[in-house]
């Protein structure tokens, strides 16, 4: 079968004669260069890819200090003591755990449908033919995505510093801001303070999970988290505007036509047919999404180092912090694969739901 | 960051097939409706211009800023003019070990894009083209390396770095760098694109596998490169994490790390605005140029659409 193309190929360029004779010995040196021109980049793979996983977990199930090799005789093995003092003996490391897991969740609660809904609405923008400047608009939108993060870590320490930007621009306003990178009250507490309630019910004090309570848990994301929350959805807006733009530009002015001879206001247009034409990339928008912001770290060492009190905590910086900042390395890596097993778990999730969305076959695919 | 995943898709899609046809297109009911109810147009433009300043205010004050004296900058930080221009910030930069971080940004880089351009292309060339066995098989390996997270990576990866006893030096700086699954992907995506005819005509002319990849076959894929130095040009420029954990010694340090120890306070706890703004300005110029040059090649997708 696969000797026909070529023999095909050749035919019709008028060289019958040739083709025979390049057969056996010239697809295996085809199938040589196949090999030799993927090495490189294969072995860089698994050198840096596949080995540091295996090297990892084995370092996770380890007792090893950091001094010398992971790998030499001296190594002992010591079960799921890392995951055990993570995940079920109370103690220090299960609390900063717990927080670093909470403050994550907060982060990705909010960053994700911000994030989202920014990008479609300045992509929709963006799409209109008759905005003059759309050039310029995208441009100015996609920006902050190609600058480094450290540079943008620092703008937004200058902004929302004591005193700073934000908070002067709120003074115009007449609000106070608050010392958004110092207090480590979590918003929905603030909330419950200010309705009256300032103690935990009993039963939410009481119980708990990973060794923090239901209270703990409900505290909301803190002034610095929220910070970050928007640094995070301002810069990435920009890459997901790119994203739907080309779905846009797809949908087909014939269909937006008919619904506007139909009578259908601007409203009942985006709800009836933008959307569900989007759902595709919208889906995608919302993985990429989910999956990056658990993995926030580099704002998180540059502006707050999960202060204040542990509210910017994350379990990427918390790896980071145990391994290298204490010497934890088995407890690191522990985190490591433990923040590796939920994002899979988020990856998994995506395309069990797009299996069971895709397939023509699919008889609610027409909803 | 977040940004290889949809800068892949964005790449992946290579010249040839814009992903819609211009032409094809009806005259847009958006327009329509633009003219028919004016309010409607007054509120996107309103909130488009709002949208705008969020955008372009900040950088605007990050460049002001770092030519300001200290005292103008937390006296007035709203304002994005100076009060008497100065270029103390850039000075004082240039004491700290500026100079040195900018130098070995510039070696990482061009390194890894040089390497990547040369194993990516290679690689993609084999999956797209070459009939080997197994190949199906490297194929998926490479996709589902690209869903492996790259902050989940960093003990890992310092773990091997420290292994091969590269920690330390440039090559450990480097070369973890040159694994890149995603650029793989692309270039594969490319070769696929375009047609066999003439490197089967190099063939017959009697060139072999590498002659007619070198000569015929790369000279053609010239936007995919550009798309890919672009890609990881900035990648590597930007690149915090892997930097970090794979060095110790101040001498090695990037912009990135560098400036990013200088801002999280281990170089003393003045808050310096105009030095690290000045920092920011410095380390976001190269991109930026990049950028404005070769942004239709970033936007292909977007750009095959407008017509303007």
């Amino acid at each position: 079968m696969t000797t026909r193309t070529p023999l095909l190929a050749a035919q019709r360029r008028g060289a019958p004669a040739r083709a025979p004779r390049r057969g056996h010995r010239a697809r295996r040196r085809e199938a040589a260069a196949g090999w030799l021109f993927s090495a490189p980049a294969i072995v860089m793979l698994i050198v840096f890819l596949a080995v540091p996983i295996g090297m990892a977990a084995w370092v996770s199930i380890s007792d090893w200090g950091g001094i010398g090799s992971p790998l030499s005789a001296g190594v002992r093995a010591v079960g799921l003591t890392n995951y055990r003092a993570l995940l079920t003996e109370p103690g220090l490391p299960q609390q900063d755990l717990a927080l670093s897991l909470r403050d994550n969740l907060y982060y990705v609660l909010l960053v994700v449908p911000l994030q989202t809904t920014l990008a479609l609405f300045l992509a929709i923008v963006v799409s209109r033919r008759a905005l003059r400047g759309r050039g310029f608009f995208r441009t100015a939108f996609y920006f902050p995505s190609v600058t480094s993060s450290v540079a943008i870590s620092i703008v937004f320490l200058f902004l929302f510093a004591n005193g700073g930007v934000v908070n002067g621009l709120l003074g115009y306003v007449g609000v106070r801001g608050p010392n958004w990178f110092s207090d480590p009250s979590g918003v929905l507490h603030l909330i419950l303070r200010a309705a009256g309630v300032s103690r935990p019910p009993h039963l939410l004090a009481a119980h708990g999970l990973l060794g923090m309570s239901w209270w703990g848990w409900l505290a909301g994301p803190s002034m610095a988290m929220l910070t970050l929350v928007v640094l995070a959805v301002w810069t990435t807006a920009g890459i997901f505007m790119l994203l739907f733009l080309p779905a846009l530009y797809n949908i087909s002015g014939d269909i937006e036509e008919a619904a506007l001879v139909d009578g259908a206001g601007a409203w009942t247009r985006f709800r009836r047919i933008t959307l569900p034409l989007l759902r595709p990339v919208l889906f995608l928008v919302l993985t990429l999404g989910l999956i990056g912001t658990w993995q926030v770290f580099d704002q998180v060492f540059l502006i707050t180092q999960g202060n204040p009190a542990g509210t910017t905590l994350t379990p990427a910086y918390l790896a980071y912090q145990v391994s290298f900042g204490n010497e934890q390395w088995g407890q690191g890596a522990a985190i490591a694969f433990i923040l590796f097993a939920i994002i899979l778990a988020f990856t998994i999730l995506q395309r069990l739901l797009v299996r069971e969305r895709g397939g023509g076959a699919n008889p609610w695919s027409q909803t | 960051m977040t940004a290889a995943g949809p800068d892949v898709t964005a790449a992946a899609r290579p010249a040839g097939q814009p992903g819609t046809d211009p032409g094809a297109r009806k005259p847009s009911a958006g327009r329509a409706a633009g003219r028919r109810n004016p309010w409607l147009r007054g509120m996107v433009y309103l909130a488009l211009v709002v949208a705008a300043i969020a955008y372009i205010y900040p950088f605007l004050l990050e460049l002001g800023t770092a030519f300001k004296t200290e005292t103008d900058a937390v006296g007035h930080p709203t304002n994005p003019l100076p009060h008497n221009w100065v270029v103390t910030g850039f000075t004082q930069l240039g004491q700290e070990d500026f100079p040195r971080w900018l130098l070995n940004s510039v070696i990482v880089a061009v390194f890894v894009t040089a390497g990547r351009l040369l194993f990516d292309s290679m690689a993609g060339y084999a999956l797209a083209r070459l009939r080997f066995r197994g190949r199906q098989a490297l194929f998926t390996a490479v996709v589902a390396v690209i869903a492996v997270p790259g902050v989940v990576l960093l003990i890992p990866k310092f773990l091997v770095i420290k292994e091969l006893g590269i920690y330390d030096s440039y090559p450990g700086l480097i070369v973890p760098l040159l694994a890149d699954a995603s650029g793989v992907f692309i270039m594969k995506q490319f070769f696929e694109s375009i047609p066999r005819s003439i490197e089967e005509a190099a063939h017959i002319d009697g060139a072999g596998t590498f002659r007619t990849f070198w000569s015929v076959v790369l000279p053609m894929a010239r936007p995919a490169l550009i798309a890919l130095t672009i890609l990881a040009f900035q990648a590597s420029w930007n690149d915090f994490s892997d930097i970090l954990i794979a060095h110790q010694s101040p001498a090695l340090d990037t912009l990135t790390t560098g400036v990013g120890r200088l801002v999280s306070g281990q170089l003393g706890t003045a808050t310096q605005y105009p030095l690290k703004l000045a920092a920011a300005v410095a380390m976001t110029v190269p991109v930026a140029v990049i950028f404005f040059v070769f942004q239709k090649y970033i936007m292909r997708t977007t750009d095959g659409a407008v017509k303007e």
